[in-house]
């Protein structure tokens, strides 16, 4: 979950950047629109409205690339729940966005697993070789964020990256380059 | 077949028979592998008797803890007249663990099949497959197949013509190991934070949306049709150690090793030429050190352990470890053992829900205390804070990621104390370079 311990520093997120706005923001939901046909759709499948917030969250975030206080407003509107209520949940889980993020928003697993086969070169050659210098930050350029993230799920493939939503594995400080010339 | 490699001779494939095969992927495909078959004798049968099957069959759950499958099924009280409901538990997040991704990627409709005769059996008419939420491609390959299913009429509101309601959703998780946890998967479901819930009551009595709810992981049932197609003899001769472990068991390899990978062997089968026959022993040059068998959360072991160890739910308890999930982790000599356990202690002060005292402040704690030592500026003290804190954070927490926390570092300081104490001396061990 975002909120880590202070002891030992939290979510690399929080160090990003403030001040992004959505002003005049513009509703993704409106009753008769593609994403909310989807969200309707989806709901269909729960007993209760609520159940669909996770989903709606992520219908959100693939329209916009990040979730704005407004559209936490908007969501919890159309699911009958309050700003405060989802805000608590968005900040709860690690994949939602509360900012803009870089075009490019990639993910390094350094757990053990891939630890031990040399994750935490690969992160430094994609901070180097990015710009973004800085766990969290985003580019100047505004193309690229990097975050390090725990266990992919995919530890025998060390190292798994994610790339937006292309999952990438066997990553190497070699097969950065590769990477980025394919993602600029 | 141990993905992505080919199928080693002394592996048993039933579960992975099928990985790398695009064909399988497909409903045309899977049929003519046998599939469904299981499923339409499944719904003209009655779920007690399916119950007992799988009871029979000695199938016990592969998510970690190892329960009974049939017995946690006949907990659920039919006919009671409420909506019942299945979680399939797709969460996948323990370190070292990556086979049900596999179970997903290349034999969807095995899920699916097995998830239907499940919900079928526990008077389930709705079952959500909670996969964690950076599976996008298992996410796609899963959503299509369940498209095709629902177009053939094999699952929906007639599931195969038997007049049986089973549908069957996915749900996207959002970042977060504790949903794995079967009462935070729950919550997640039911769009809340994920935090793990105070049992009882237990989620056969009032799970998902206050209902009886039964979850059970990919692993487990995807073995679910083998059994019906097989018999339940079939299953339970799948034996070589322990008569209270049975079938073939996917356990994922990772870590220094030369050839990582998803390996299908029969319980009891030996750790010692798992490691080097299966996974073709240690890289070049280097010698396997140490041994995580079941997932991160178990105990550490050592390689002269690990070689007498029986790969079953008793074999790995002989040796103060567990099988847990079957992700097995290795370190070789090359590893720092402070270093690999400070950077597991971080992982779950990361990921712990926060609601629970010791947890919130033991991982984080136990983290900054092993980054110190690794740094150089720790002391003997802090070793013994170590143990202290753990006895704090085991069996006094609402779920177990808190003690998850304690069970690698304190075996491993155990075992490799040495390691330790070259730190805090500040003389560093010779074959071992700290970076962090
Ligand atoms: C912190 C934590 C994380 C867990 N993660 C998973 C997981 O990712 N997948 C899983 O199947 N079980 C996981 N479990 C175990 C589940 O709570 C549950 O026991 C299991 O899904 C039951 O299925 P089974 O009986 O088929 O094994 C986790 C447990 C805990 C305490
Ligand atoms: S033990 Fe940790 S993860 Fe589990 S409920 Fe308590 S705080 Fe949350
Ligand atoms: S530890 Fe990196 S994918 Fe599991």
């Amino acid at each position: 979950m975002s909120h880590g311990p202070s002891a030992t520093g939290g979510a690399a997120l929080q160090g990003a950047p403030h001040g992004h706005h959505d002003d005049p923001y513009v509703p993704v939901l409106t009753p008769g629109s593609t994403p909310r046909a989807k969200l309707d759709d989806i709901l269909s499948r729960y007993p209760t409205r609520q159940a669909g917030l996770l989903p709606a969250l992520w219908i959100v975030q693939d329209e916009r690339g990040w979730i704005s206080e407004h559209a936490m407003k908007e969501v919890g509107d159309v699911l009958g729940l309050t700003a405060a209520y989802v805000k608590g949940v968005v900040t709860f889980y690690t994949m939602y966005h509360q900012h803009p993020v870089g075009t490019w928003f990639i993910q390094v697993c350094t757990t053990s697993c891939c630890n031990c086969m040399g994750a935490e070169d690969v992160v430094k050659a994609f901070l180097q070789q990015t710009g973004c210098g800085e766990l969290g930050l985003t580019s100047p350029d505004g193309k690229y964020t990097v975050i390090e993230v725990e266990c992919l799920g995919a530890c025998g493939f060390a190292t798994p990256i994610m790339v937006n939503d292309d999952f990438i594995d066997s990553m190497s400080v070699e097969r950065v380059p590769e990477i980025l010339k394919k993602y600029c | 077949m141990g993905y992505p490699h080919k199928s080693h001779p002394r592996e048993t494939p039933v579960l992975s028979k099928y990985f790398g095969d695009a064909e399988a992927r497909t409903l045309e495909g899977w049929k003519a592998r046998g599939g469904y078959k299981a499923l339409a004798q499944a719904l003209s049968t009655d779920p007690v008797a399916i119950q007992n099957i799988v009871k029979e069959s000695g199938l016990r759950g592969r998510g970690g803890a190892g329960f009974p499958t049939g017995l946690k099924w006949s907990f659920m009280k039919l006919g009671d007249g409420k909506p019942h409901y299945l979680c399939c538990n797709a969460d996948e997040s323990e370190p070292g663990t990556f086979k049900d991704r596999e179970i997903m990627r290349w034999t969807p409709h095995g899920l699916i099949e097995g998830c239907a005769i499940a919900a079928h059996a526990i008077g389930a008419e709705t079952c959500y497959i909670y996969i964690r939420g950076e599976f996008t491609e298992p996410i796609a390959v899963m959503e299509r197949a369940l498209a095709e299913a629902r177009a053939a009429g094999i699952i929906g509101d007639n599931a195969m013509g038997s007049g049986k309601k089973v549908n069957i959703w996915v749900h996207r998780g959002a970042g977060a190991y504790i949903c794995g946890e079967e009462t935070a998967l729950m919550n997640s479901i039911e769009g809340r934070r994920g935090n793990p819930r105070i049992k009882p009551p237990f989620p056969a009595v009032a799970g998902l949306f206050g209902m009886p709810t039964t979850i059970n992981n990919v692993e487990t049932l995807a073995a679910v049709p083998h059994i019906l197609n097989n018999g339940p003899e079939w299953y339970k001769a799948m034996c070589l150690g322990s008569p209270k472990s049975n079938g073939s068991k996917l356990f994922s390899v990772c870590g220094n090793v030369a050839r990582p990978g998803n390996y299908e062997v029969v319980m009891g089968f030996s750790f010692k030429e798992f490691l080097y026959d299966l996974c073709g022993g240690p890289l070049p040059g280097r010698k396997f050190k140490a041994i995580i068998p079941g997932g991160s959360s178990v105990p550490v072991i050592t390689i002269e352990e690990a070689e007498q160890v029986k790969m079953d739910y008793e074999g790995f308890m002989e040796f103060g470890t567990m099988l847990g999930s079957g992700g097995v982790i290795i370190f070789d000599d090359a590893q720092s053992m402070p270093k690999q356990l400070a950077r597991l202690a971080r992982f779950y002060a990361h990921e712990s829900c926060a609601q629970c005292t010791q947890c919130r402040e033991g991982t984080a704690w136990m983290t900054k205390i092993l980054e110190r030592i690794v740094a150089g500026d720790g002391t003997f003290e802090d070793l013994d804070t170590i143990f202290e804190l753990t006895e704090s954070m085991t069996g006094k927490t609402i779920c177990v990621l808190s003690d998850s926390c304690g069970a690698p570092v304190c075996s491993g300081i155990t075992r490799f104390r040495g390691e330790f104490e070259a730190l805090i001396k500040g003389k560093r061990s010779s074959t071992v370079t700290v970076t962090a």
